[in-house]
């Protein structure tokens, strides 16, 4: 082998074996922001468009503040984590939901600055992601226009204020919580970003169902649904923290579910 | 590039430039149909607002009396409200003297942009709601419309209604200041043909829509149209009714199933989106933008009914 030979086995060699990211499949949405965000989100981890990965939400944008998304992941063995994200919105995360002890089952509402992708990734355990989504039509400004609360001004009353509701149904425990909140995205004048960032949820002993990283683009109020793998007894623990520092902390008592539907 | 592919695009652009360069202005297709004497609908689309539609999906009655041309609503634009303007007084021969606004919501009464203000009539509460709310559909009606829309301004009724009923000629008729499908609703009836014009408080094979609604108000209020002695229906939305009770019974039937379905799935712990997918019966499907208008009604009161329903969960610090 000539020198020159040699010298280009090599380069060519080089070139193989370090490719700048794992190449992001192309976008069966056409969002300009494919490839940025899912560089940002997922690195050089593996990524396939999945319609197992199911992400619904109504047909129409009633409330630009708060649209309703869930992702109904309970057709693929073995998520370890939820990603739910708008490509366009300016703040495009809103929940890192990792699972510990759960069904892959996630619901929330997030506010929408515009038409956009409206995604959820589930990572599985050989750190691959799988991810779905579609388009929804919207008025702008949900990320732009203040909190109702703020402009009421009772914001701060009810800070602290959780409801919510653990229901024994069908072998598995669904939990909905509702915290009130003002979500500030920090994109409204002179008040800064303001949310709630972080909630855990526990059973006996401390036992992890789940946890929660939180956005300001999750809608003001913000309101969770999980499916944690609880027995049909066990009381769940939340525990929060918002970018102030402040805690929250709830406990759930089970019921079950009343009648048949 | 070759020149022949060069020729071909000079070629294309040349036709380009032959057609006309503004489009055919939108048109609304205007079409009463008599419904009783002297009394015509012009039909809505029994639909979403959209850009085919033009958002003319409300009900439109023209009455003519001997003393002008009665109108009750005018439309989504000024557009729709000049169009109508025109098709109803070459339809009676009479200028219209009268526009009565049932409710705020803007498909039903941005067109009166086109009327002199001093005939566009309200009734006290509604003109108080409109003070606040009339102008703030405009975004979203520009938005969805786009150039349906152009040169429409919200315009203020100037004739507050105080009165119970006012005659036009030998023509009496009887006004129902009501509520429920939204803070201020009004409903006439035309006393000589026994026609009930109800505004949207009632909707006929079309799911009701409730951005503004408080259904108790609203069933209370469709218990108090029950018992008027009307003849027949002409709805908000939907075709007309010939009978007394039909439009109002499906009405009573969507709205109370919503109230029970809603408060029903939060004691369940479904969150919004399962709930706005949940399985409409049968009958109550075949309405039509019935899963639209249930998702929609969601957003409109579930979050509502969970902070009556859930209880406090959180431990005092």
């Amino acid at each position: 082998m000539s020198r020159f030979a040699s010298y280009l086995a090599a380069v060519l060699a080089t070139i193989a074996a370090v490719p700048a990211h794992a190449a992001l499949p192309a976008d069966p949405l056409g969002s300009p922001m494919w490839q940025r965000l899912g560089q940002t989100l997922f690195g050089d981890a593996p990524v396939r468009f999945d319609p197992r990965v199911r992400v619904i939400f109504p047909d129409i944008a009633e409330n630009q503040r708060q649209f309703p998304v869930a992702i109904d992941a309970r057709g693929i063995a073995g998520v370890k984590r939820i990603l739910l994200f708008a490509d366009l919105n300016p703040i495009p995360l809103a929940v890192d939901y990792t699972l510990d002890a759960a069904q892959p089952y996630f619901s929330t509402r997030i506010k929408l600055d515009q038409r956009t992708p409206v995604r959820g990734a589930v990572q599985l355990a050989d750190g691959s992601w799988l991810v779905s989504g579609g388009w929804i039509d919207a008025a702008g400004g949900g990320c732009s226009l203040p909190p109702i609360s703020r402009v009421k001004g009772d914001w701060a009353q009810h800070l602290g204020e959780v409801r919510g509701v653990a229901l024994w149904d069908a072998g598995a425990m669904r939990v909905r919580l509702a915290f009130r909140h003002p979500m500030d995205t920090g994109l409204i004048d002179n008040i800064p970003t303001y949310n709630l960032e972080e909630v855990a949820l526990t059973g006996r002993e401390g036992r992890r169902f789940g946890d929660l990283r939180i956005e300001a683009s999750v809608a003001e109020d913000p309101e969770f649904t999980v499916i944690v793998d609880a027995s049909p007894t066990e009381a769940i623990s939340m525990a929060g923290r918002d970018t102030n520092g402040i805690d929250y902390t709830a406990r759930l008592t089970p019921a079950a579910v009343a009648a048949p539907r | 590039m070759t020149i022949i592919d060069r020729r071909a695009a000079l070629a294309i652009f040349a036709a380009g430039l032959a057609t006309p360069l503004r489009a055919a202005p939108l048109r609304y297709t205007i079409d009463p149909q008599l419904v009783a004497p002297d009394l015509w609908v012009v039909r809505g689309v029994d639909g979403p607002i959209d850009g085919a539609n033009g958002g003319a999906i409300a009900n439109i009655s023209i009455l003519r009396t001997t003393a002008g041309t009665v109108l009750v609503d005018c439309g989504p634009s000024l557009r729709y409200g000049q169009q109508l303007k025109t098709v109803a007084e070459a339809l009676t021969g009479m200028p219209v003297i009268r526009v009565y606004l049932t409710h705020l919501h803007p498909d039903h009464i941005y067109g009166a942009a086109a009327f002199d203000r001093s005939i566009v009539a309200a009734t006290p509460a509604l003109a108080r709601s409109l003070e606040t709310l009339g102008p703030s559909f405009s975004d979203s009606m520009y938005r969805l419309l786009g150039d349906w829309m152009r040169g429409t301004e919200f315009a203020a009724p100037g004739k507050v209604l105080a009165e119970d009923h006012e005659t036009f000629g030998h023509r009496r008729l009887d006004l129902y200041p009501l509520a429920g499908h939204s803070e201020a609703d009004l409903a006439i009836v035309d006393n000589g043909t026994g026609v009930l014009i109800a505004g949207d408080l009632i909707f006929h094979d079309r799911a009701p829509s409730t951005p503004h609604a408080d259904i108790g108000r609203w069933l209370a209020s469709l218990d108090r149209l029950g018992s008027i002695g009307h003849r027949a229906v002409i709805p908000g939305h939907g075709p007309i009714d010939p009978t007394s009770s039909a439009a109002i019974g499906q009405t009573r039937d969507w709205l109370s199933w919503l109230r029970d379905t809603l408060e029903r799935a939060v004691a369940e712990g479904l969150d919004p989106v399962e709930t706005g997918n949940l399985a409409i019966p049968e009958r109550l499907a075949a309405l039509k933008a019935a899963r639209y208008e249930l998702q929609r009604s969601v957003a409109h009161f579930f979050s509502r009914i969970e902070e009556q329903a859930l209880p406090r969960v959180d431990l005092r610090r």
